[in-house]
C-alpha cells in the first residue's frame, strides 16, 4: 500500500514542522547538531509517525517496538518526534540543553519518556537493538527493533561486531536505519575514512540491503514496509540523504553539524521552512 | 583582567612549534580534528597528521604502531570516548608493551559543558591513573598546557594529558618551572594546604584569598601531575598545616583526592577532604553553570578547609 496523496501532505507538513522545531532549539540552545538532525528529518518521521508500535500514553508497555538514537548527537530531530508524537509537551522543547531541564544534549533513558537507551558515544545502539531482539524472539513476541546509525559513525568497530551479531542469529525483527548524509564532522567521510563499498559491506555481512532517497516519503515508507516482510535475515535501510537537508545554506556541509543558527540565521532558516 | 584563554590552544600552538623542530612528532584524531584544533597541525604539516575517523580503538592501536617504528605519536579524541572505549588498547598496545605513545583527552571536564553526561570526562583521570606506565598531566590553563606538551613530548614512555575546549582565566606565570612529577606551591600558608590540579587551581586562589579574610593562611599546592605523583610536596606541606583539602574538577573517586587520600594514609596521615564530583552523571549546562552545579566554586573549597579546621579543633 502506497501512501495517499492525504497522508503524504500530512507527513510533508510534519517534517517542516520538525525541521522548525530543530533550528529553533538549537538557536536556543547556542549548540547542538542541526546538520544530521535535518538529513534525518523524513526518516525519523515516517518511522514514528506510520511504522514503529509505540504508545505514547504508556511510554514502558512491554510489547512495544524499541527505537535506539546511535548517533545521539541527533537529539534535535528525536526529540521534536517525540513530542510531537505526543511523549512529552511540544513546548518543553524550548528547555533543550538547559542547565535545569532534561532535554540534555545527548538523549537520557533515566528521564526522558520514549527513549530507552542514553547514547552520544556512537557506536552502541545496534548492540543494543540485537538484544532487545533476541529477547523478542525468546519470548515469541512480535516487538521489532529500530536503530539509526550514522555513516561516519559507521567506522566504530563495534557496528561491525553488531551487525555479525544480527545476521547470526537471524534477527528479522531488527532494522538499521542508515542516515548516508555522506559527511561526519570534520568533513566528507569520504575524506576521512572512505565506507568504499559501503552496501556491499553489509550485503557481505548478512543483511538484506534497501538503497533509498531519504528524503522521499514514499521510498521511505516501502522501506520500512520491505524491512517488515523480509524473513530470515535482517534489513538494513541505506537511505541516501543531504545533511542539513531543507534549510539552502546548512546543505551538504560540515560547517552545520554541530554549530547553532544565530540570531539572522535563525530567522533565514525559518523563511525557508513556511 | 586576567587572560582567558582555552587550553586546547596553547596545545595546538605547542604542538606545532614542536612539529617544526622534530620531524618525528606525529598527530592522530578520531574525526575531532576541528574541536580539538589538530587541524592546524595538518594544516602546517599534512603528511604528519592522519584522521583515523570515529574509530578510538583503531587510533590508539595504530599509535604504538607508529610508536614501535619511532615516531612519536599523540593521539586525540574526546577524553572519555578515549579513555573509556580504547582502554583496553591503551592497557595492552600502549602500557604493557611500553610504546612512548602520548594519549591527549579533550573536551576535558566541565568544558564538554552542553554536550551532557556522555561526553562530560568526570572519570578519565581515575582510569588513566590505574595503568601502570602511565604518567598523568592534567595542566591548569594555556600556558602551562604549552610546557605539558613539550615536557610530554621529551618524556620517554605513555603520557596521558588532558586538555579542555573552553577559555579558562590564565592563572600560572610566563617563568614558573614546568617538571612532570613536580608539584609547585604558588602560596605560602600553615593553616591548611588546598591540593588543586587542572583548571581548579583559579578557583583555589581564590579561595586561599577568602580564608585570608577570616584570618586563615592556606597554602596552595598544584598537582599538574597526578602520576607520578609529587609524594615529597603532599607529604612535608601536610605535616606543616595538618588539614589538606583536594580540588579537581573531576570524581572525587579515583582521582587527585584518592591519590593524595592514599599518600597520606600511608606516609603522613592527616585529615582531609575532597572536592569534585561527587559519584554521579553530569547534565548539559553552560561551563559556568555546571562549575555552579557541582560546586566547584571558591566558596565551597573554602568552606570545606573551614569545617576541616573546626573538626581539628574540637579534637
Ligand atoms: C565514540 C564517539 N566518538 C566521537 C564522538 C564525537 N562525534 C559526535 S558526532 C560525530 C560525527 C558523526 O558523524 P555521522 O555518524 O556521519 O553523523 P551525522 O552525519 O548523521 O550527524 C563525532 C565524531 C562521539 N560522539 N562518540
Ligand atoms: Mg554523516
Amino acid at each position: 500500500m502506497a501512501l495517499t496523496s492525504e497522508r503524504k501532505e500530512e507527513l510533508t507538513k510534519l517534517t517542516k514542522q520538525i525541521r522548525r522545531h530543530i533550528v529553533k532549539m538549537t538557536h536556543h540552545a547556542g549548540s547542538g547538531h542541526p546538520g544530521g538532525s535535518l538529513s534525518a528529518t523524513e526518516l525519523m518521521t515516517v518511522l514514528f509517525f506510520d511504522h514503529i508500535n509505540v504508545d505514547p500514553q504508556n511510554p514502558d508497555w512491554e510489547d512495544r517496538d524499541c527505537f535506539f538514537l546511535s548517533k545521539g548527537h541527533c537529539t534535535p530531530v528525536y526529540y521534536s518526534v517525540l513530542a510531537e508524537k505526543g511523549f512529552f509537551p511540544v513546548e518543553e522543547l524550548m528547555t533543550f540543553r538547559d542547565v535545569d531541564g532534561r532535554l540534555h544534549g545527548h538523549p537520557c533513558a533515566e528521564h526522558i519518556p520514549g527513549v530507552d537507551i542514553s547514547s552520544g558515544s556512537l557506536g552502541q545502539g545496534l548492540s543494543v537493538a540485537n538484544g532487545v531482539a533476541l529477547a523478542a524472539k525468546l519470548d515469541g513476541k512480535e516487538r521489532r527493533s529500530y536503530v539509526m546509525i550514522g555513516d561516519g559513525e559507521s567506522q566504530e568497530g563495534q557496528v561491525w561486531e553488531a551487525a555479525m551479531t544480527t545476521a547470526h542469529y537471524n534477527l528479522d525483527n531488527v532494522c538499521a536505519i542508515i542516515d548516508w548524509n555522506k559527511i561526519q564532522l570534520d568533513d566528507f567521510v569520504e575524506n576521512v575514512k572512505g565506507m568504499k563499498d559501503f552496501a556491499a559491506k553489509w550485503r557481505a555481512f548478512g543483511w538484506h540491503v534497501v538503497e533509498i532517497n531519504g528524503h522521499d516519503l514514499d521510498e521511505v515508507d516501502e522501506a520500512f514496509r520491505e524491512a517488515k516482510r523480509i524473513k530470515g535475515k535482517p534489513t538494513a535501510i541505506l537511505a541516501h540523504t543531504v545533511k542539513g537537508k531543507g534549510i539552502s545554506f546548512m546543505e551538504d556541509t560540515h560547517k552545520w553539524h554541530g554549530l547553532a543558527p544565530n540570531d539572522e540565521e535563525l530567522e533565514l532558516a525559518l523563511k525557508e521552512l513556511v | 583582567m586576567t587572560v582567558q584563554k582555552a587550553p586546547r590552544e596553547g596545545f595546538s600552538e605547542a604542538l606545532i612549534r614542536l612539529g617544526k623542530q622534530y620531524d618525528d612528532l606525529v598527530v592522530l584524531d578520531a574525526d575531532c580534528a576541528k574541536s580539538n584544533m589538530t587541524n592546524f597541525y595538518k594544516d602546517n604539516f599534512p603528511n604528519r597528521f592522519f584522521n583515523i575517523g570515529i574509530s578510538e580503538c583503531d587510533l590508539v592501536g595504530t599509535a604504538a604502531g607508529l610508536a614501535i617504528a619511532g615516531k612519536v605519536p599523540f593521539a586525540n579524541a574526546y577524553a572519555n570516548f578515549l579513555t573509556g572505549r580504547a582502554f583496553d588498547q591503551m592497557r595492552i598496545s600502549v602500557c604493557y608493551s611500553n610504546n612512548n605513545v602520548k594519549i591527549v583527552g579533550h573536551n576535558a571536564g566541565t568544558s564538554a559543558a552542553q554536550e551532557g553526561a556522555t561526553h562530560l570526562p568526570l572519570e578519565d583521570i581515575s582510569l588513566m591513573r590505574s595503568l601502570p606506565r602511565m604518567t598523568v598531566i592534567v595542566p591548569a590553563d594555556s600556558l602551562e598546557m604549552e610546557k605539558a606538551v613539550e615536557a610530554a613530548y621529551h618524556f620517554e614512555g605513555p603520557v596521558y594529558l588532558r586538555v579542555g575546549k573552553l577559555p579558562v582565566p590564565i592563572v600560572t606565570n610566563e617563568d614558573d618551572p614546568f617538571e612532570i612529577g613536580k608539584a609547585i606551591k604558588y602560596r605560602k600558608g600553615s593553616d591548611v594546604t588546598l591540593i588543586s590540579t587542572g583548571i581548579m587551581l583559579d578557583e583555589t586562589f581564590k579561595a586561599a584569598e577568602q580564608l585570608e579574610q577570616k584570618g586563615i593562611q592556606a597554602e596552595v599546592l598544584h598537582v599538574h601531575t597526578i602520576k607520578p605523583i609529587d609524594v615529597e610536596a603532599i607529604t612535608t606541606s601536610a605535616a606543616k598545616t595538618k588539614r589538606v583539602v583536594t580540588v579537581e574538577e573531576h570524581s572525587i573517586i579515583g582521582g587527585l583526592g584518592s591519590a593524595v587520600a592514599e599518600v597520606l594514609a600511608e606516609q603522613q596521615p592527616t585529615p582531609l577532604k575532597r572536592v569534585g564530583t561527587n559519584d554521579r552523571f553530569g547534565v548539559s549546562g553552560k561551563m559556568p553553570e555546571l562549575l555552579d552545579f557541582f560546586e566547584l566554586r571558591a566558596a565551597r573549597i573554602a568552606k570545606t578547609a573551614e569545617e576541616l579546621i573546626d573538626i581539628a579543633l574540637v579534637k
